[in-house]
């Protein structure tokens, strides 16, 4: 048996290639809008959760003002206004990553302007450790330190009057601090560093401009 | 004549010629006799990364069962217009590409089960069960046979994750499907969702196959001398 041409073995392979490209983009185009519609309900539910009495939610653009995110603003941060029945604003989202122990940890966080306090914390994607470092999920204690995190700025209004912080297992006494999980300590630490920095990166901005969103405008 | 000359002139049979013939074996052994996981040993990875719920081990199975079956039909109905030299490179090209439709289709499914399963859903693509299949098999088999092997095969691997999900989950987080089976006292056994215990449970399956395979063969001798 003669070996086969160059030509056929290059036909074989751009053939089954050319069939490969075509099946994946027509699964692509048939799945997006359905992805993109899960993203968007998932993220709907973390807003609820982190943001207790909310029943509807309007995104903005902050820079330094704050834009209604009709989708085709590309520049500043994406926050969420969350709203009651009677569309009175019930608190903020805000979403935050920052470095656990095994990958990045990706979290919501609620805010709410009239107490200056965080009101709800979720867990959006993490790889931390099955059984251990995956408590900051579902440790009803630890969650429990999110449900009024004193997030107050300070009298000049450019920063948090008392940073985050996360501190050893069953020594919190204030309340800005977190009480780590004892055996998820890194995972747990990690999410009060990730919620220290970004609230110190963003309140300053965001507190003065929650005052016009208070009502949602239809 | 070398082995090398032999390999370079054997002729896959054209279709009609082939054997079509389908058994309760062709199905079967990948369940029971050949076992994927417990008696062929491959598809360690997921094996032993995603068994850690229930679940996530049902998914896995179904994942990889849809990628096997499809990879092997589409490499079977294709076989004779595969060269020999790139084999290789189509079956994988072939594979990646139903491993990147699985991973849609399950994102479009849900999102949490997508993320619970994390990059394990991309290396099913890595999954020496599927390229052995489409290599030892589907190469040389019709479509109808071929697919109803990895149907067998399939469901053989994922019955082998379910028996690694359940014990494992039931042990270290003691629930089943979620579902709490102990009472506010029970002190999970946290070590068993972890890596070490996909090894400590998938031990204990290797053992009691082994161990039913030499109870098998003592009875065999004992009937043969007995006669």
């Amino acid at each position: 048996m003669s070996s086969p041409s160059n030509a056929a073995l290059i036909r074989t392979l751009g053939g089954v290639a050319a069939l490969s490209g075509l099946l994946i983009v027509l699964v692509v185009e048939w799945t997006a809008p359905i992805i993109e519609q899960n993203r968007k309900e998932a993220i709907a539910r973390a807003i609820f959760q982190v943001v207790p009495g909310a029943t509807s939610n309007q995104p903005y653009m902050l820079t330094d003002t704050l834009t209604l995110d009709d989708g085709n603003v590309t520049e500043g941060e994406r926050i969420y206004a969350a709203y009651d029945d009677n569309n009175q604003l019930k608190g903020i989202a805000l979403a935050t990553e920052g470095q656990g122990y095994q990958d990045v940890i990706q979290v919501l966080y609620g805010y709410n302007p009239a107490c200056q306090c965080v009101t709800g914390m979720k867990v959006l994607k993490h790889a931390e450790t099955p059984g251990l470092g995956d408590l900051i999920l579902k440790d009803p204690p630890f969650l429990a330190n999110f449900d009024a995190l004193d997030v107050s700025l300070n009298p000049a209004g450019d920063g948090i009057a008392n940073p985050v912080n996360a501190v050893k297992h069953g020594t919190k006494q204030n309340p800005w601090e977190i009480d780590s999980i004892s055996g998820a300590t890194v995972s747990s630490v990690a999410i009060g560093k990730m919620i220290r920095l970004h609230t110190a990166k963003i309140l300053p901005t965001l507190y003065p401009l929650s005052e016009p969103i208070k009502e949602r405008t239809p | 004549m070398s082995e090398s000359a032999q390999s370079a002139t054997e002729v896959i049979p054209p279709l009609k010629e082939q054997d079509d013939t389908i058994t309760a074996d062709t199905f079967m052994e990948g369940i029971w006799k050949n076992n994927p996981v417990f008696v062929m040993l491959l598809g360690m990875c997921p094996v032993l990364a995603v068994t850690n719920s229930t679940i996530n081990a049902l998914a896995m199975g179904i994942a990889s069962t849809l990628v096997l079956v499809a990879s092997t039909a589409l490499v079977s109905f294709l076989r004779n217009h595969i060269q020999k030299q790139v084999r290789i490179a189509t079956y994988i090209v072939i594979i990646a590409t139903f491993v990147t439709l699985v991973d849609y289709a399950i994102q479009a499914i849900s999102l949490d089960l997508y993320n619970a399963l994390g990059a394990f859903i991309q290396l099913i693509v890595a999954n020496c069960m599927i390229l052995g299949r489409a290599e030892a098999h589907a190469s040389k088999n019709t479509v109808r046979k071929s697919v109803v092997n990895a149907l067998g095969m399939g469901v053989g691997f994922t019955i082998a994750l379910l028996c690694l999900g359940v014990v494992r989950e039931v042990l270290g987080s003691g629930t089943f499907l979620g579902v709490p089976l102990f009472g506010d006292q029970f002190q999970s056994w946290v070590v068993m969702i972890l890596p070490p215990g996909g090894f400590f449970v998938l031990a204990f399956w290797l053992l009691f196959f082994a161990w039913n395979e030499e109870r098998k063969e003592v009875k065999l001798e004992t009937v043969k001398e007995n006669a």
